[in-house]
This record gives C-alpha cells, sequence and structure tokens, in this order.
C-alpha cells in the first residue's frame, strides 16, 4: 500500500539512513536536484572525492552554509546525509529553528545486510561492514530520540518494499493564503464593541441582521484578534465573527485576548487581569456549547496570514519580514505579542521594541494590539487600532483601496492604563519623523533599482559615490526632494549644411516610432528649476513633513536650493502660490500642494559663477586676444602680402567669437529684485494622489496656461505648436517656426511626443528630444564650432549613450513622483532622486 | 595665444638673426596642439617686432579627453586663446636656437643685453598684478599691465583674470626667453601635460643663472611643478644647497581659512587639543567624522592607545589624499588594521558608525546648512552615539581679530554659518540635554579677554546613568 507523506512546503527534510540504504535514490525520486544537499556532494565539492573522509568537517560546513541560504529563502531543503547520530542533526535542528521552517525526518531503516551487498557493489566505496553495523545502532538509537529533538514529522521506512512505494505531497502552510486576492475590509481590535462593529461593517456596505453579516460583493473582512474582553457586547461580537468565518466570508486571526480567555475556558489557570473578567461574566450566561464553541474557535485560528500574492500580511500584532509566511512558536508569540525590549514603562507596562521602524519588507503588513490615536503609515505597516474600547475609535483599514474607516466608540467602555489619546496630535506623523534620517544603506554602492516603466536601472558605485557628496553638502532637505529632472537628449545629427540640429530629425524620430503628432514647445535658455508650493506652511508639514521651512521650495537640476537669498525666494514662491490660487487650480486639482518643472531666467541668475569664471571669460580672453591678433596680422599684411592668407583665417575666427559672446549675452540680464525673474514651467509633474504624467502635454500647457492669464509678472509663457509629422506641411510649419525663434537668437525647442510617456518596441521612447540653434550652440561647442572643419568634426557625435541615460533618468523620476504621491516611506523617493543625481555624476573610482 | 618681441636695438631687424626666423617671411610651423605662426608686423633698422602667435584647433583640443557631463562644457574653453603652457612650448621648439643663447651669425648680439620689450596678449594670471610684479620685478623688468573687464555689456561682473603685459628691459634675448618659458605657466598655474621628473630638469637648464637667487623661486618651483611637493623638495634641494625647511604646503582646500587664520597654525593646535582629550579619555576606539584628508588620523595613528580608526568623510578626493598622506597601501599589517577610512555621510544614519568609544567632529558643522542640522544632530548622538564626542567649530566672535577678513564675512566660502559662544553653548547643551550627554567647553588658540578663543570646542559625554 502505498505510504502518503505530507511535507509542509517549507520544511528542513532531513532523510536519515546507513551507508548504502538508498537515500540519495530516494531524494532523486521525489525532489528537485536543486532541493537536495548531498554531503557526498560536497565533500567532493572541497577535495575533488566524494568520499573523502577528511574533507568531512570543510564539507558539513558547505551543507549548512547552503541550506541556511535556501532557508533564509523559503525554500524547502532536503539534507543527503547519514544523519544517524545526534551530533550530526544538532546544526540541522538549529537551522530550522533559526529560520522557522517546519523540521521532518524520513529515515529510510533498509536491513544491513542489503546495505552492506550496495556498498560492495560500489568501487570507490572501501569501508566495511563494520561501519554499516555501528551506523545501524545508532540509527536504531535515534530512532526513539528524533520527536524530542524537535523534528514535528517523522516517518521511518521499513523495507526496500515500502521506499519504492512513497507518495511525498506538499501542503501550503496554514498561512499562505496566497491565492486570496480581496478586496478585504480589515477591522482592528474589537474588544466587545459591537455596535461600534456593527455599524462600521454598515459604513462599509456589509449588511449586518443581528449578528448575520453579509458583505458586499466580493469582499472579505479580516479580523486582526482582540475581539474579546473589556468590552460591552462580548458574546455578540464571537457569534457575528464566528459566523462570518464559518460562512467564508471572514478572516481572523487571534490576539493574545482571546487566547487567554481560550485558556482559561479550557480550564487552565489564568489570571483575571485586564478585561478577563468581562468576558467571563458576559459568557456566564452563554450555554456550555456556545462557550466550546468559541474555545475551539480560537484555537483553530492561525496566528497570521500572507495574502494576495504575499502582498499583504496580517496579524494581531505585526509581523517581521523574516517570519512573515514563517511557522514557530517564535512567529506565532511576536505575532501575538509582539517584542518588548524588556524594560518597562511609567505606567509598568512592557516597552515595545519598535519593529515597524525597521520594517523594509516589500509586503503591507497590517495590524493592531497597541492602542494608537490614529491608523498611521510607517514603511508599509499600519497600526489599525484605534483603541475603540478606550474610547477612541474602532478603524478598518479597505485593502487594495489603503482607504481607513473610523466608527468613533460610542463610550469609554475601559480606562486604559496608559492613556493612549494624545493631548494634542503630533506635527509629524511617525513616518515623518522616521523619515527626518534616511540610511546611507539605501543609497551607496551598487545598487538595482526597480521603476514602473523600467526594471532593473543599475546605479553604480562609481556613480554614487560622487552623488553622495553633491546630495550632502548641497541638497536641499531630502523631504523636499521628490524629483530631479532627467537629462534630455539631443536630436540626431543633421545633414543640413552648417547645422548640427534640425526639427526634422525629432519630427523623423518619432513618426519612425509611431507617434504621428508632436508637440513642439519653445525652449527657454535659463536654469531648469524645480519648484514646490504648497498653499501654506502648514499644507508643507503635512505633506512633506517639513517644519520652519518656508511653504515651497525652488531648486536646481541638482537638488541644491536655488536662491541664496531666503526672502527672495520666499517672495518668489509666494506670487507663484498666489498665481495658483487665483487660477483656480488648488481647487481643481483638489490639492495644497503642486510640483511644477520649470525653467528659470535669466541664465545668469543661477549660473554666474559659471558665467563669470568660464563662459564671459573665455569671452574676454578671446576678444582681446583676436583684436591684437588682428592688428597684428594687418600691420604684417601692409608689408608682407604674404601675410594676407593668414591674416583671412584669423578675420573669420574673431567675426565667431564675437558672435559667441552676443550669443550667450543673449541669455543674461541684472536681477535687481524679484521683478527681474521669469519663472517658465512646462510641466505640472504632480498634486496630491496625482503624478500627472498619465496627461498628455496639451494638458500640461493649458493648465499652465491658466497660470499665465493670472498676469503674474514673474511667470513666462512656454509657447507651443502642435505638429502632424505625417503631414509634410505641418512639419514645415514647425520647422519654419524653430527657424525664426531660432533666427532671432533663441535656443531652440523641445520635440515632445503628446502624450508624456510613450512605450515604443523597445522600451520607453525619448520623452522628449532638444532641436537647439545654431547661435546657441556656440555656448555649448566652443565659439568657434561653426567653422566649416570644426562643425565636421562634430557631426560625429554618438547619442546611444546618452539617449539611454535619458530614458533610464525619465523612468527614475517619475517613479520618484509616483512613490511619493503613493505616500511610500521618503527611502523609496530619495532611492530614485538619489539614482538620478548619480547618473548625472561623473564616475569616481571607489577604491582607496 | 599671441606673444610680440621687439627690439629697437640698431639695427633691429638683426632679430631675424637671433630668432632664426627671416623678417619678411610669413612662417608656420606644425605642433601637436596645432600650428605655431611667426611675422614680423614691423621690421624696420630703428624698430623690429616678431610675432608667435599659436594657432589651436579648439575642438581638436576637446576631442579625444572624457566628456564632462556636469558642471563644465569643456568645449567652451579659454586654452586656444591664452598664453599658457602651450606657449612654452612654441618658445621652446619655435624659438628653440635662441632660448639656449645660440646664434651662428650673431654670436656676440646673443650675448649682449640689448633693450627689448615683450607683449603678451590674454594672460592668465593665478594671484593678480601683484603676482605678475612678484615674478618679473625681481629680474629687473618694467612691466606694464592692462586688464579688461569680463563683459563690458556687465560692469558688475568685475575684471577678468586675463591680463595684457609689456615687459621692457636691457636683457639677453635668451634670458628673456627663459623667464617667459618658465614664468608663463607659472603664472597660469596650469600645465596642459603631465609633470614628471623630467621637468625637474627643464626647470633647472631654463631656471639657470637667475632663479637660484629669485625671491619668489618657492613659489616658482611649487607652481611650475604642478605643486607636487616631492618633485618641489627636489627642485629646490638642487637649486640652493642650503635649502631652507620646507613646510608642508596646506592644500588648497584650507588655503583661504588658513590664510585668514594668518598660519597661526590654529589648526594644529585644534587638533592637539582634541588630540590631549581622546588620550586622557582612555578611548581606544576612536571615528574621526569629517576627516578630510587625515590630519587628524596620522597624529591618531601614532598612539597605540587607539587601536581602531574610522576616518570618514564625503569627499572621495579628501579621501584619496588622506589615503596617499598616511600612505595606507604601505603601513605594515597589524598597523593597517588599526585604521581604516571610507566614505560616509553625516547626513544619513550610518551603522557602520556604532560601537565607537569617541567621535571627533573637527571643524565639520559650520560646513553644514543649518536646516540639515538636525539629521546631523540624530546621526550622531541618537544612531552613532559614541561614548564621547568632540565637536570643534570657529568662535565667530573672534573674526573681528583677523586683519583681513571683511567685517560680516565668514572665514570660509563654504561656511554656512560660524557660531558665538554662546550660540555654540546654547546649541551643544540643548543636545546634551536631548541626547543624554554631559557637556564641557575648551577654548582652543589664544584667548582674547572681550572676544574669546578663535576656535571653541565641546566634549559630550554620555551621562553617567547610562554609562553604568
Amino acid at each position: 500500500m502505498t505510504l502518503n507523506i505530507t511535507l509542509p512546503e517549507f520544511s528542513l527534510v532531513v532523510l536519515i539512513g546507513v551507508s548504502g540504504s538508498g537515500k540519495s535514490t530516494f531524494a532523486r525520486t521525489h525532489f528537485l536536484p536543486t532541493e537536495i544537499i548531498s554531503s557526498d556532494f560536497c565533500r567532493g565539492l572541497v577535495s575533488d572525492d566524494e568520499n573523502s573522509q577528511d574533507a568531512t568537517k570543510d564539507a558539513f560546513e558547505v551543507v549548512h552554509f547552503i541550506a541556511g541560504k535556501r532557508l533564509a529563502n523559503m525554500k524547502l531543503t532536503v539534507i543527503d546525509a547519514t544523519s544517524v547520530q545526534p551530533d550530526a542533526r544538532k546544526p540541522l535542528i538549529k537551522l530550522a529553528r533559526e529560520h522557522h521552517a517546519l523540521l521532518a525526518a524520513i529515515v529510510l531503516d533498509v536491513p544491513e545486510r542489503i546495505c552492506i551487498e550496495r556498498n560492495q557493489k560500489r568501487a570507490d566505496r572501501n569501508f566495511g561492514s563494520q561501519v554499516i553495523k555501528r551506523q545501524r545502532q545508532e540509527l536504531k538509537r535515534s530512532l526513539r530520540l528524533l520527536e524530542k529533538e524537535g523534528f514535528r514529522q517523522v516517518y521511518v521506512l521499513k523495507s526496500e518494499e515500502e521506499i519504492a512505494d512513497v507518495q511525498i505531497t506538499r501542503q501550503p502552510l496554514h498561512n499562505n493564503l496566497k491565492h486570496e486576492h480581496g478586496p478585504f475590509d480589515i477591522i482592528g481590535d474589537v474588544h466587545g464593541c459591537f455596535d461600534e462593529l456593527v455599524t462600521l461593517l454598515e459604513n462599509m456596505g456589509y449588511a449586518v441582521n443581528g449578528t448575520q453579516v453579509t458583505p458586499p460583493d466580493g469582499r472579505k473582512a479580516i479580523f486582526l484578534g482582540d475581539l474579546v474582553d473589556r468590552g460591552p457586547k462580548i458574546p455578540d461580537v464571537l457569534r457575528l465573527v464566528m459566523g462570518m468565518v464559518e460562512a467564508g466570508t471572514a478572516i481572523c486571526v487571534p490576539g493574545n485576548h482571546d487566547i487567554k480567555l481560550m485558556r482559561k475556558l479550557r480550564g487552565r489557570d489564568v489570571q483575571i487581569k485586564h478585561g478577563l473578567a468581562e468576558s467571563l461574566a458576559q459568557l456566564e450566561n452563554e450555554t456550555p456549547e456556545f462557550k466550546k464553541q468559541v474555545a475551539d474557535f480560537v484555537e483553530g485560528l492561525i496566528s497570521h496570514y500572507v495574502l494576495d500574492g504575499g502582498r499583504l500580511v496580517v496579524a494581531h500584532a505585526g509581523m517581521k519580514e523574516n517570519y512573515a509566511g514563517r511557522a514557530s512558536g517564535t512567529v506565532r508569540e511576536f505575532a501575538l505579542y509582539g517584542e518588548t525590549t524588556g524594560e518597562t514603562d511609567e505606567f509598568g507596562l512592557p516597552v515595545r521594541h519598535n519593529w515597524a521602524a525597521e520594517y523594509r519588507g516589500s509586503a503591507t503588513v497590517v495590524y493592531g494590539h497597541t492602542p494608537v490615536p490614529q491608523a498611521e503609515w510607517l514603511n508599509r505597516t499600519i497600526n489599525i487600532d484605534t483603541g475603540c474600547v478606550f474610547g477612541g475609535a474602532l478603524t478598518a483599514l479597505r485593502y487594495p483601496e489603503k482607504e481607513v474607516v473610523s466608527v468613533p466608540a460610542r463610550h469609554t467602555y475601559s480606562e486604559p492604563v496608559r492613556p493612549f489619546l494624545a493631548e494634542s496630535a503630533p506635527a509629524l506623523t511617525s513616518q515623518q519623523q522616521y523619515d527626518d534620517v534616511l540610511d546611507i544603506e539605501d543609497v551607496i554602492g551598487k545598487r538595482l533599482i526597480n521603476t514602473r516603466l523600467m526594471k532593473h536601472i543599475t546605479i553604480r558605485e562609481e556613480n554614487a559615490i560622487a552623488a553622495l557628496e553633491v546630495m550632502s553638502r548641497f541638497a536641499v532637505n531630502p523631504k523636499w526632494l521628490i524629483y530631479l529632472p532627467p537629462t534630455m537628449s539631443p536630436t540626431e545629427t543633421t545633414q543640413v549644411p552648417d547645422l548640427l540640429e534640425h526639427p526634422l530629425e525629432a519630427f523623423a524620430y518619432y513618426r519612425d516610432n509611431g507617434v504621428p503628432q508632436v508637440i513642439c514647445e519653445e525652449k527657454h535658455m535659463g536654469s531648469r528649476a524645480v519648484v514646490i508650493v504648497c498653499r501654506d506652511e502648514d499644507a508643507a508639514r503635512r505633506r512633506f513633513g517639513v517644519i520652519g521651512e518656508d511653504f515651497g521650495v525652488c531648486y536646481t537640476r541638482t537638488g541644491r536650493r536655488f536662491f541664496d537669498d531666503r526672502s527672495l525666494e520666499t517672495e518668489f514662491l509666494g506670487r507663484v502660490r498666489d498665481a495658483i490660487g487665483e487660477a483656480g487650480l488648488w481647487d481643481e486639482l483638489n490639492t495644497d500642494w503642486l510640483a511644477l518643472d520649470c525653467e528659470l531666467m535669466p541664465w545668469s541668475a543661477k549660473a554666474q559663477e559659471l558665467l563669470q569664471r568660464q563662459y564671459a571669460a573665455v569671452g574676454s580672453a578671446a576678444g582681446n586676444a583676436m583684436r591684437e591678433t588682428i592688428a597684428a596680422l594687418e600691420m604684417t599684411s601692409a608689408r608682407l602680402p604674404d601675410a594676407a592668407q593668414l591674416l583671412g583665417h584669423f578675420q573669420p575666427r574673431a567675426v565667431m567669437v564675437n558672435q559667441y559672446i552676443d550669443a550667450y549675452r543673449r541669455y543674461c540680464w541684472e536681477v535687481t529684485s524679484i521683478e527681474d525673474l521669469r519663472l517658465a514651467p512646462f510641466h505640472l509633474l504632480a498634486s496630491e494622489r496625482a503624478t500627472h504624467a498619465d496627461k498628455s502635454h496639451v494638458w500640461h500647457m493649458e493648465m499652465i496656461g491658466k497660470l499665465h492669464q493670472v498676469g503674474e509678472s514673474v511667470l513666462y509663457p512656454t509657447a507651443y505648436k502642435i505638429v502632424d509629422v505625417t503631414k509634410p506641411d505641418s512639419q514645415a510649419e514647425g520647422v519654419r517656426w524653430w527657424e525664426e525663434m531660432t533666427g532671432q537668437g533663441g535656443e531652440g525647442m523641445v520635440v515632445k511626443p503628446l502624450d508624456f510617456i510613450v512605450k515604443g518596441r523597445y522600451g520607453i521612447l525619448q520623452p522628449a528630444m532638444k532641436v537647439r540653434g545654431c547661435e546657441y550652440l556656440r555656448i555649448i561647442y566652443g565659439p568657434e564650432y561653426t567653422a566649416p572643419e570644426q562643425i565636421a568634426r562634430l557631426r560625429s557625435r554618438g547619442l546611444k549613450g546618452k539617449r539611454s541615460l535619458a530614458a533610464r533618468e525619465f523612468a527614475l523620476s517619475i517613479e520618484s513622483l509616483e512613490r511619493f504621491v503613493q505616500k511610500e516611506p521618503l527611502r523609496r523617493v530619495h532611492e530614485c532622486v538619489f539614482g538620478v543625481l548619480a547618473l548625472e555624476s561623473e564616475p569616481v573610482d571607489p577604491r582607496l | 595665444m599671441l606673444l610680440t618681441i621687439t627690439t629697437t636695438h640698431s639695427p633691429a631687424t638683426d632679430l631675424g638673426y637671433l630668432l632664426y626666423k627671416h623678417p619678411d617671411r610669413v612662417q608656420s610651423f606644425e605642433l601637436n596642439f596645432g600650428q605655431v605662426h611667426v611675422f614680423y608686423p614691423e621690421a624696420t633698422p630703428e624698430r623690429c617686432t616678431a610675432a608667435l602667435l599659436l594657432d589651436i584647433n579648439p575642438v581638436g583640443l576637446v576631442r579625444g579627453r572624457g566628456m564632462s557631463t556636469f558642471a563644465l562644457e569643456p568645449y567652451v574653453n579659454d586654452r586656444p586663446y591664452v598664453a599658457s603652457s602651450f606657449m612654452s612650448v612654441a618658445i621652446s621648439q619655435v624659438y628653440g636656437t635662441a632660448l639656449s643663447g645660440i646664434c651662428k651669425t650673431r654670436p656676440e648680439l646673443a650675448q649682449t643685453a640689448i633693450p627689448l620689450e615683450a607683449k603678451i596678449t590674454a594672460l592668465p594670471c593665478r594671484g593678480g598684478e601683484a603676482m605678475l610684479r612678484k615674478l618679473f620685478e625681481p629680474l629687473g623688468y618694467a612691466v606694464t599691465i592692462e586688464r579688461y573687464l569680463l563683459d563690458e555689456t556687465f560692469p558688475a561682473w568685475g575684471e577678468s583674470a586675463y591680463y595684457t603685459v609689456t615687459l621692457c628691459h636691457t636683457i639677453r634675448l635668451t634670458d628673456l626667453l627663459s623667464h617667459l618659458y618658465v614664468l608663463i605657466p607659472v603664472l597660469d598655474d596650469e600645465k596642459h601635460y603631465y609633470v614628471g621628473s623630467d621637468e625637474v630638469e627643464k626647470l633647472l637648464r631654463h631656471g639657470e643663472g637667475w632663479l637660484a637667487s629669485h625671491p619668489a623661486k618657492e613659489l616658482i618651483t611649487t607652481r611650475y611643478l604642478k605643486h607636487q611637493h616631492s618633485l618641489k623638495r627636489e627642485a629646490l634641494a638642487r637649486l640652493v644647497e642650503d635649502t631652507p625647511r620646507v613646510d608642508e604646503e596646506s592644500d588648497e582646500h584650507d588655503a583661504e581659512e588658513a590664510k585668514i587664520e594668518e598660519r597661526v597654525s590654529l589648526h594644529q593646535q585644534r587638533l592637539g587639543a582634541v588630540l590631549s582629550v581622546l588620550k586622557n579619555s582612555g578611548a581606544q576606539r576612536i571615528l574621526d567624522l569629517g576627516c578630510g584628508e587625515g590630519r587628524l588620523l596620522s597624529m591618531l595613528l601614532q598612539e597605540p592607545q587607539f587601536t581602531s580608526i574610522l576616518g570618514i568623510d564625503v569627499s572621495i578626493h579628501a579621501l584619496e589624499i588622506a589615503s596617499d598622506k598616511l600612505r595606507l597601501d604601505r603601513l605594515p599589517p597589524k598597523q593597517r588594521e588599526r585604521i581604516q577610512i571610507v566614505q560616509g555621510s553625516l547626513m544619513y544614519r550610518d551603522a557602520r558608525l556604532k560601537g565607537f568609544d569617541a567621535a571627533a567632529v573637527v571643524e565639520v558643522i559650520e560646513h553644514l546648512d543649518p536646516p540639515r542640522l538636525a539629521a546631523f544632530e540624530r546621526v550622531l548622538f541618537e544612531f552613532a552615539h559614541p561614548a564621547m564626542a568632540i565637536i570643534t567649530t570657529p568662535n565667530a566672535e573672534y573674526n573681528v581679530m583677523w586683519e583681513n577678513l571683511p567685517a560680516g564675512k565668514l572665514r570660509h566660502r563654504d561656511h554656512r554659518f560660524e557660531w558665538t559662544r554662546a550660540e555654540f553653548q546654547t546649541w551643544a547643551t540643548g543636545m546634551a540635554e536631548r541626547f543624554g550627554y554631559q557637556v564641557r567647553f575648551l577654548p582652543i588658540g589664544p584667548e582674547d579677554l572681550q572676544v574669546g578663543p578663535p576656535s571653541q570646542l565641546a566634549i559630550f559625554e554620555v551621562a553617567a546613568a547610562e554609562n553604568v
């Protein structure tokens, strides 16, 4: 008859049997090759000889190391070694404990004769029958010990026939409900507050009739335990929850109070404290059957669940990342009681270790247990025990909506030992306080960042090094830093004579990538600026968690504060804020903050230092040198006709130098007051609950157009034109427009697809492409780049690297905004922002 | 890019013989960076001017080098237009014979002092007019200096760092050329090529007869050899037998501050005070936060008491210098085990900083933006939580004592603030209370009755209750 062995999907399976008992064959039959760690194989790994007894110590270190790694990754692991001695099993038992894996033993108890025969047949095994005999004695002794040692399952297979006729089934762990995807309504500690529970359920659309509940379509309730004790209607709560669980419309995890009540009902000696008396009094009049049902119900509860494909974890007191989905006494204890530091507070209550502050998992953890005044997110965890029984509120979290629903307590049913309702709400949320200091682990070294638009963006250590310095020394408070602008690629080099860039190449790029219409936006020559404005300082505190840092910020593309003069910045931001208010955007977007991507002019406002050190300096040196040179050559050619040729060579160079000076001068003007500044916003990046990357650029231009209608002089409009790249007429008009702007010395234009994000066959398309004017490019390629021999040389410029960089930075910049809007922990936002800065930084050799 | 040399020695056109370049011809030479043209705008018996014109391809200068993507566009570059080490190369290659003082046709003339006037257009000069005079006047030149505005449409931007310099002297041509050969790159303080030990030979050859007695010989040597101390020491040693003791010149970053602090070696006193406190405390595991180029680290390394030293700085460049100065790669293994330097930031929580007996934070906090100070406070006192922390910072009150520091200015351009004694003590006391430390203060440097010491130091020790 076939023997069925059922193993939990996450277990450490130890095969026990003497040499030659057929362990390896058995393992191969029932498990994946990667699941089996064979000591003989490891002997081979470390010594090239699978039978080397000298290699035993090293080989077992390897066995244990691999097993540890597999268990840490929650992988079923099979140990193929004799394991007949308790000492050999000890480290395995320890490993299973450490990783909360279930420990199973499968003993192959084959008659001695067969083992000896098998060993004799093998040329590589030369040990005698003595060894087998000794191992068998050890095996016999072990059989009695296994359960005591901690093996939860022990299967002993006594013959070759039995061994051959085994069926192994794997069973999901009880806490594994990954296949349940919700939607869920997760309800915090009820403590007998039946009336509030009914109201809460009804508010969420559940139909309640007495203790009978019908959920709205497809939804399921999850109770986080502590149904009992302290409150007024404990039996009703139990009836309701038990009924729902039985009907399959609710899931319930146990709370510490529930367990204690169960123990009392089972007749154990339990202290009647912390509200247990109320439970017992109210259950007094219930039937013994009901009480037994209650005890059975609680006893059958699983301490925590992993749901929705691993994205959601629920437990009464919380769940650490490396415990989630595992099963052990430790895990269960944690789920019920959390962790304490061993100290007690001034009320004599144990001080709880703040596991949530250290939580870095990707799953959302919803828990209760400790009453808090407000349900607050911290690192993707949320405590929704808002102390209903203490006069707080009963709270539910709707999942996946992440909407918090609360019903205030009708009474204070019980006085808490430690007051939990703060006198006044703290200025910052727990998450904001936690985010005050970021961890260096989240930025240094080689990092991989997963974004929605692009998987696995690599940030090299060499780049992170440079970015760390810039970020640390110059950047604004990281809480403001929710976006850094990505770099932009120019068009392919044009073949139009005397030019490097021309709109037709940009049009062709988008047309060839399936984009029929593009928007051309005037490119302003100033400095890139990101402007974040809140309605007021209070909104800045609420949403950004900054205190005493004004109601907004204006920073450069490297995250540096734009204005050295703080009062000028405040005045400037005030103008922008007022314009937003007047244009009605706060209400239209239902927000009290906005992030704008802009160009701030004049160039000389921010680039003063650069202008003086580099641009004007080169102009001054070149201008004077050329003037003297021309004078000397003119004198020479007056007496030597030969010199005319040289003069002819230098005269155009002198002209180009003057054109260069004219080129940069256009973008400079004195700034004596705020009136001299011009801010040209072109992207409305984000507002509350929304990044606006899902809207077309026309929408952005129109929204920003509303700002300009206000008539605020600091705001400067961006001219734009829509071009149909499938129609020659339309393209010609675009080209004409560009020629007109650049002919007047304008920087040029930016060509973008109408949609903010466009995916092509090979990933995201360039989100924008710059087409710069001939004169402007002198600032980029040097005063004399238009000389025919220079332009010929510059034509061969590689764009592949720049395009790839632009795409990666774009993905990161959108990701950072999305994470911020979704209220993710700051480290998750900062990671992306830091990534953009790193990609923009020159690599630095990390070796010291 | 243009150097003209004029003589009025009769017949002036003999200049052509001395330079080996015919006054009635325009000549061009290919050099590796571009062309050099020689021509004579003027050639009469009374007055003759030879022009040396560099024709550097601006794009050629850039292509082939790594392109910077961040702050600088190297295409916009002053090198094609100024007198720099390219000019020295041109002098040695095109006027090489004249430079060495040889003239087959006019041997005596080559060895005769004649009236010469050299005009260098667009000469970049670090140190300004004073530097120009300091270098040329001791050699006997009458120096005329012309300056330019950076941009005449924006007079507020001030003057450029380029000068047109006219040098007049009755001197041998070979000497004039030698002076120019050495001093042009010295003024520019840049070189377009790698400076190796053969540069010492060039300097000594072209400095023969004048450099040893030049009052600014040390500066000339330093700059010519691109601030490479070992080369400079070698050159100076060979230049004068009796070499004066050469101080390690302070690095560029600190030069500004050091200058203002009058080189009283306040920084040495600061480090000395920190070292005393550390030694006295019995601390063994030391954290140097913002270790910079490792001056405190090297002092700590001398003391066997300190068994484990970790230097942290955000600037990898500073750490590279520290690593060089400490000769980390050459320390014996036992010594090497005691010290580690890594990049880190005081703006981020960092597990590597935990578990130290003492942390030194020397002249660091004033480089942090006041709103970011809050992060540093928690990183140090809450998360790193050393048993002892030593923090030094300038005393702003003392600034009035520095004669060359304008009122209201900070000592260093990267200082984000400077505190008075009261401000520092209020802050430190607040920190101590908040994070469970006890704090005491010490002065650093000569204490003035009114304004106190130039620098101040706070010692934080974990409060006794927690210490047990």
